[in-house]
């Protein structure tokens, strides 16, 4: 490989009492790519996201990211180096406003302590107000910022996954992991999520994306890997992952197939 | 409330507001002193506990961590102002020097107490810092043996007044043609103290470290993944709630002259955690209402009950004790009932119970 990839997994491992969550899964993804994590329910994808992102420790295995290992970091540490997270079932502060959700994703780029909170000094207030002004921004970028004063939770089921992609891009990633943002999602929204996918790519932040439709993720990604049980059955190029009989099988009799020429 | 006090939108109004409020604040006393000096004494006490509430709001209202042991800072705070300033040990540092140490101290209570309990949660954390504030207490009561450091349930008296040189807050004295009694000089400082926490506990709740408790109390797994040190943010909440506590203890030391272990009971815990919940968690006005009313209304109880029985039916039926528990039991039922989010609830207290069920 001549340039450096973003991320590497080596042997990663996950067992839960009998189940064996993830065992030996290896990939890469390079620089600027949307890449797929696809697979049937339970195959462990979200456990992989669990994983990476530093909720469970690895029993084995080891992720390389932008050329240093990931070893038992916290997730807030993992935020900090530079991979953001949204939540399959949406995990938005409720009952905080759309701005202040993603307010709060700026946290780990900003530094005022308690220090500069009580006295409010010139860096503090210059601070709270970049912090703002680029939550507005966000809002903007995905859309949403019409509605930046309501409370999360009132917000519509589209609205509240761009809020929570908005709120993981303030974290300024270089790796954004997003868990089944497609899901419950009409056909318009899920128009419209790709478009602001490729915006989010082309603006130079690399995208895994875990997602079940199939529709989406055959437009939009680059590379997919697709896992069964816990493995890895096939990776590579979204043409060539789709003719692949054990991924055809994985999916029980075709349904891959079924949906890719509907696409 | 906001609006009356909000100086950007109506100028005009929020000061005129704040003038009275302040003008009110400043004659207060001395209308009181003209009841009985007894009333200044009582103020003097409840600000203190609007201080304990501030303090606990950190914890319970921002961060959402409910903590039922919080008395043991004030404690902390009382004890070491008592040890700091009285014949028990024969030294006498002054207040200035006490207070920062009584802070730091209860500081480090407070991140001995967060420390074990991070991954606690609700009635998890409730019961093991209830434990926190009963082995405190049980503590002072028994240390004193075999080397008497707390002087065990006698308590600790004499206590040192504070005192910037010759001038004492305990005594009496004539100031520009004023009769400064000593509470009187004690409030007026009381007021200046607390004005720089109600400050402070603003600018906390609306900085990056307030967002950052908010988060922890909204969604500890999201907060986490948005790059938030929850450990250490929860610390932080634990700390400066006690820090707050450890303050108001020295100057309770400092007023009463007097402290035992039966100062710092459970009931008083519970006393505290009911002005945040009846005032309205998590909102800095309502916690200090509710901190003003549950000290005020016992004590006018206390000197009205007995009389108008009296004038009733010609003795006393009830003791004002009773009457008092009977009541407060009543007024927090008829709270949770009416107004579950506190008589000014926070405005995120506000949203969250106006759509019950939508979480």
């Amino acid at each position: 490989m001549s340039r450096q990839s973003l991320l590497a997994a080596k042997g990663i491992s996950k067992r839960f009492g009998g189940v064996q969550a993830l065992s030996d899964v290896g990939f890469t993804i390079d620089h600027g790519e949307i890449y797929g994590l696809i697979g049937p329910n339970g195959a462990g994808k979200t456990s992989l996201f669990n994983v990476l992102t530093g909720i469970y420790e690895p029993d084995g295995g080891e992720f390389v990211f932008d050329g240093e290992p990931l070893v038992q970091l916290k997730p807030n540490q993992v935020a900090d180096r530079g991979i953001a997270r949204t939540f399959q079932n949406i995990r938005l502060f409720g009952n905080l406003s759309a701005l202040e959700n993603v307010m709060i994703g700026r946290h780990v780029r900003t530094h005022a302590g308690v220090w500069g909170a009580i006295s409010r000094n010139q860096a503090t207030r210059a601070e709270e107000a970049a912090i703002h002004k680029r939550a507005y921004e966000l809002l903007d970028y995905v859309g949403v910022a019409r509605r930046a004063n309501s409370l999360a939770k009132h917000l519509a089921y589209g609205d509240q996954r761009r809020l929570e992609i908005a709120r993981a891009l303030a974290t300024e990633p270089k790796l954004l992991a997003l868990d089944e943002p497609a899901a419950g999602m009409n056909a318009t929204e899920t128009a419209g999520l790709r478009k602001l996918l490729d915006d989010i790519r082309r603006d130079g932040t690399t995208i895994l994306l875990i997602e079940h439709d199939m529709k989406l993720v055959m437009s939009v990604c680059d590379r997919v890997l697709v896992l069964d049980y816990g493995k890895k059955i096939a990776e590579g190029i979204v043409s060539e992952v789709q003719s692949d009989p054990a991924v055809i099988a994985a999916y029980l009799g075709g349904d891959i197939t079924f949906a890719l020429k509907r696409a | 409330m906001h609006n009356l006090f909000d100086t950007r939108q109506h100028p005009r109004i929020a000061w005129t507001a704040l003038a009275l409020v302040a003008v009110t604040l400043v004659v207060l006393p001395w209308a009181l002193a003209s009841v009985g000096t007894a009333w200044v004494r009582i103020t003097n006490l409840a600000i203190l506990y609007v201080f304990l509430a501030l303090g606990l709001n950190i914890v319970v209202g921002f961060a959402g961590l409910l903590d039922l042991g919080y008395i043991a800072f004030y404690a902390v705070g009382a004890y070491v102002y008592a040890l700091l300033a009285s014949p028990h040990f024969n030294i006498h540092l002054p207040f200035w020097v006490i207070l920062p140490i009584g802070a730091a101290v209860a500081c480090l209570f407070g991140v001995l107490l967060g420390a074990p309990t991070l991954k606690l949660r609700g009635d998890y954390l409730a019961i093991v810092t209830l434990g926190f504030g009963e082995i405190i207490r049980i503590f002072l009561n028994n240390l004193s043996q075999p080397v008497n450091i707390t002087n065990g349930p006698q308590g600790i008296y004499l206590i040192d007044p504070f005192r910037i040189g010759s001038f004492n807050f305990a005594a009496g004295q004539t100031i520009l043609g004023l009769d400064f009694s000593g509470p009187i000089k004690y409030y007026y400082f009381f007021l200046v103290m607390l004005v720089a926490i109600i400050v402070i506990n603003i600018r906390l709740q609306d900085s990056r470290i307030g967002r950052a408790w908010e988060a922890v109390r909204e969604d500890e797994v999201a907060a986490r993944a948005m790059g938030i040190d929850t450990r250490n943010i929860k610390l932080l909440a634990f700390a400066m709630g006690a820090s707050f506590g450890g303050i108001a203890g020295g100057m309770f030391s400092a007023i009463q002259g007097f402290i035992s272990p039966e100062s710092f009971v459970l009931v008083e815990s519970i006393m505290v955690l009911s002005m945040v919940v009846l005032g309205g968690m998590g909102n800095i006005w309502g916690v200090i209402l509710g901190a003003v009313l549950l000290s005020f209304v016992p004590e006018v109880l206390r000197y009205t009950v007995t009389p108008v029985q009296a004038a009733l039916f010609g003795r006393t039926l009830l003791d004002p004790e009773v009457i008092r528990m009977l009541l407060f039991g009543l007024a927090l039922v008829l709270m949770m009932l009416f107004r579950p989010a506190g008589i000014l609830p926070s405005a995120v207290r506000k949203r969250e119970l106006e759509t019950p069920g939508k979480a």
